[in-house]
């Protein structure tokens, strides 16, 4: 064993302005976990609320106009301030340059610039919830946005500066993986996981652009009526959702290829056997990416677009299908003949593969035309995005957070709390979103305060589906913090994996290794070198 | 009660349903078998391959080329019925019928109305005669609505400023929910319409008597029965409490506390200006949210809802 604790990037510096002022890429992705999962909680509670109102037809705990500012909210910091930067900012911070055997990233100074960047965009949301609040929902789509009295300059001002903050966090990784891997290190012996940051990268980095020039014209329009949506002054409101989903399209990419990428590091480290088709898992990543700009139509069938543009928009749809089941039969190759181990991040992973399956596989009724004219904006929709959203991307970061924690923090968290709070995760999760499903399909539009008292039933059942969920959250939060303090000292290599994040001390030294690391074997060389895990 | 439903979908009553829901059961039983695929490897893989003790070294099966084009390239059959087979659907959808019937549909905070060629006109229920196709021709006075019938798998957006259509043949008779599925603020999910298919006969007769009060009914009474129909009630209750608008129990014939501080008193000239002109006086402590009936109510009609007012202020 070595004494790393002496010299761990957790210890010294000491002090709050160290970390404050920090470049240290680890204490970067730690301050960017710990506001990350502050906005979860934000975004989970008002999830309870919401679910908590549709208890019953009518008012339950709050009226119209406060329900539609929860669910606006709910989904702007969901998507804004917790899922778009949750994994590569937080988890992809800390992991990237030490699984590259790299001593911090390209651009230090920058990473702590998009940190700061984060909180500010993070302020702005929160100033708006004080002075009044949003009802447009999360997509601000006009004339709503322009005519309605609430706080929308402020929160899209937020989500402007989140921008940059997600900008330049792409721009860091892409220099670093470009220029900073460790001797040997060619690319086809990146982790999985780098292939998958490095993909979402590039989509940061050419579609949030998009974003901020839309949210300026929004603005803009707001302010000056200058004329470009608002169709009483000859705008075309059509072209705001144009715009709008050319950013958000591909920004569904940059939620799940970073789950994607981790799933890919779970899935051979705890069934300890090589990655199956490692190329055809990198590659569907950069093919998804690519195709991700291609279908941003696919969100505006009943919207008056043209039909032509619809059936053009349907076809590209179903092709981008086809990469991320490639990566599902990957993952379930890899499972065979494999060694499988049923640790926490092994559970999250299982429950990815069948939650993300789910979702997927919706997303094909989505895409068929005549269907989606039945389904658009009814909850199979909602259920349909939480599927992925949830049970892909959260489900592939809580997976990776019960991983690395160990190697984040140096202690280990009780396995049995982690299991019980994987299963009423996984349990809950269903409980509250399959529902949605069977509602969506029976014609229950979303985004109703209210609703016809034939869906009081399955709303009930929804609801307190989420409690389960959100008890099986609180569990996970009390074992995760009680093992700060109290967890046994984690080894350097809990799991037995061969990653070179694992070969470093945990937590690591503050320059990552204390000696230069070489690559001298693939990332998932099972078949070649072993490891024994600890018990 | 709708028996026809099924545990997924609603009951089938226009033309194009059962092509969706043939579509939607196929999508759905090529899902069901793919997801029992994977559930059905996963668990397999996983208690079969469980780990016993130590670990070791484990195969080298690392790739192989031509299963996995197989198991890319199989996947796309089905997918290309599914994009052909919706894409056809919507298409048709999408081409109007020449010889249909045809209703101007105007949505607005929060409620729809309908305009038809001999001048009947109806609030939240579209009324269509049975097996006829049924063109509407729809806009928004504000923001963006969105027209959405379940039993006849029928949506399209509404938009301000621009006119989208949408066309539908009822295959029969029954009342059916319409709903407004794009989010428009804080009255949405009351934004709830019916469509009324009838026989030809009864569509005729209805349109007809659209424009006086029912035989025998009195004046107080139509403009009670107007009050739910034009959609009144969707803001001003009649009990005193106050909705997104003032209650309507006891305003005729008092003075009314106005926005900018003046105080007028409720006169049928007042009622008469307030549904045809609704933001010149604005009653103090509320929005100018309400939209103008001028075009939707005929004068008639109006005299009704005066009728109707003075009961509540007795």
């Amino acid at each position: 064993m070595q004494t790393a604790a002496a010299t761990s990037y957790l210890h010294e510096p000491k002090g709050l302005k160290s970390w404050l002022f920090t470049l240290d890429h680890k204490r970067i992705g730690v301050m960017y976990l710990v506001a990350i999962m502050t906005m979860f909680l934000v975004g989970g509670v008002l999830a309870l609320l919401i679910r908590t109102e549709l208890l019953h037809p009518g008012r339950d705990i709050m009226g119209a106009e406060t329900y539609n500012r929860m669910f606006t909210l709910h989904g702007a910091i969901m998507i804004f301030l917790f899922i778009i930067p949750s994994i590569p900012a937080a988890i992809g911070n800390f992991v990237l340059p030490l699984m590259i055997g790299a001593k911090d990233v390209a651009f230090p100074r920058l990473n702590l610039m998009s940190w700061y960047l984060y909180v500010f965009g993070a302020l702005f949301s929160i100033y708006s919830i004080i002075t009044g609040g949003i009802d447009t929902g999360w997509t601000f789509y006009t004339p709503y946005s322009i005519t309605t009295g609430t706080s929308v300059i402020s929160i899209t001002t937020g989500v402007f500066i989140l921008g940059f903050s997600s900008i330049f966090t792409g721009l860091n990784f892409i220099v670093t993986v470009h220029k900073l891997r460790a001797p040997g290190m060619s690319w086809f012996k990146m982790p999985l996981m780098v292939w998958g940051l490095y993909a979402t990268a590039i989509v940061q980095v050419l579609a949030t652009p998009v974003l901020g020039i839309t949210l300026v014209l929004l603005i803009l329009e707001r302010l000056f009526s200058i004329g470009i949506f608002d169709p009483a002054l000859g705008g075309d409101p059509v072209l705001y959702q144009h715009f709008f989903w050319f950013y958000s399209h591909p920004a569904v990419y940059i939620m799940i290829l970073p789950g994607m990428a981790i799933i890919s590091e779970l899935v051979s480290t705890f069934s300890h056997r090589h990655i199956f088709g490692y190329k055809a898992i990198a590659f569907s990543s950069l093919g998804i990416a690519f195709l991700g700009f291609l279908v941003w139509g696919h969100h505006m069938f009943t919207s008056g677009q043209s039909e032509t543009a619809s059936v053009v928009f349907s076809f590209l749809t179903f092709f981008i299908g086809i990469p991320s089941g490639v990566k599902i039969f990957n993952w379930l190759a890899t499972l065979y003949k494999g060694q499988i181990s049923f640790k926490a991040p092994m559970l999250y992973t299982m429950s990815f593969l069948f939650l993300f399956t789910i979702g997927g596989l919706t997303g094909i009724f989505l895409g068929a035309l005549s269907v989606d004219v039945h389904l658009q904006d009814t909850y199979f929709v909602v259920a349909h995005f939480h599927y992925v959203m949830m049970g892909g991307a959260v489900m592939a970061l809580l997976g990776g957070i019960h991983y690395w924690w160990p190697k984040m923090f140096g202690k280990m968290y009780s396995e049995f709390w982690a299991r019980i709070a994987a299963i009423l995760i996984f349990v809950g999760f269903n409980m509250t979103f399959f529902t949605q499903f069977i509602m969506g399909t029976r014609g229950m539009p979303r985004r109703y305060y209210s609703y016809p008292s034939e869906f009081t039933g399955m709303h009930g059942f929804s609801s307190v589906g989420s409690y389960v969920l959100g008890l099986g959250f609180l569990i996970a939060v009390i074992y995760l913090i009680h093992s700060l303090f109290r967890g046994p000292v984690a080894p350097a290599n809990p799991w037995g994996a061969l990653t070179l994040e694992w070969q470093t001390s945990s937590p690591p030294p503050t320059d990552n290794f204390d000696y230069d690391p070489i690559v001298e074997h693939g990332p998932y060389d099972y078949d070649k070198i072993h490891v024994e895990p600890m018990k | 009660m709708d028996t026809t439903s099924t545990f997924w979908l609603p009951g089938q009553y226009s033309t194009i349903a059962s092509d969706v829901d043939g579509l939607f059961y196929f999508i759905y039983w090529c899902s069901v078998f793919l997801l029992a695929l994977v559930t059905a490897a996963m668990t397999l893989f996983v208690i079969r391959y469980r780990r016993r003790g130590k670990v070791s070294l484990t195969s080298g099966f690392t790739h192989n080329t031509s299963m996995e084009i197989v198991w890319s390239v199989i996947p796309t059959i089905p997918i290309v019925v599914v994009f052909m087979w919706g894409s056809k659907t919507f298409i048709r959808m999408h081409a109007m019928p020449g010889n249909a019937v045809e209703v101007k549909v105007t949505a607005q905070k929060w409620f729809w109305s309908f305009d038809y060629p001999d001048g009947a006109s109806s609030v939240n229920e579209l009324v269509v005669p049975v097996n006829k196709s049924v063109k509407l021709t729809m806009s928004s006075q504000d923001v963006i609505h969105s027209f959405f019938v379940p039993q006849f798998r029928v949506k399209q957006d509404v938009l301000p400023n621009r006119y989208t259509q949408l066309w539908f043949q009822a295959t029969a008779r029954g009342t059916y929910n319409l709903y407004c599925a794009e989010f428009c603020g804080k009255g949405h999910s009351e934004m709830l319409g019916k469509v009324r298919v009838v026989s030809d006969s009864e569509f005729v007769k209805w349109a007809d008597e659209q424009n006086k009060p029912p035989e025998g009914m009195s004046l107080e009474d139509f403009g009670a029965q107007l009050y739910k129909t034009k959609a009144c009630v969707t803001c001003h209750s009649v009990d005193g409490t106050a909705g997104t608008g003032p209650s309507f129990k006891n305003v005729f014939g008092h003075e009314v506390l106005l926005a900018d501080g003046r105080r007028v008193m409720a006169d049928e000239n007042y009622v008469r200006e307030s549904i045809l002109d609704p933001r010149a006086k604005v009653v103090n402590g509320f929005q100018p949210v309400m939209p103008t009936y001028q075009g939707v109510i005929k004068d008639r009609q109006i005299d009704a809802i005066i009728a109707y007012l003075k009961t509540l202020a007795k």
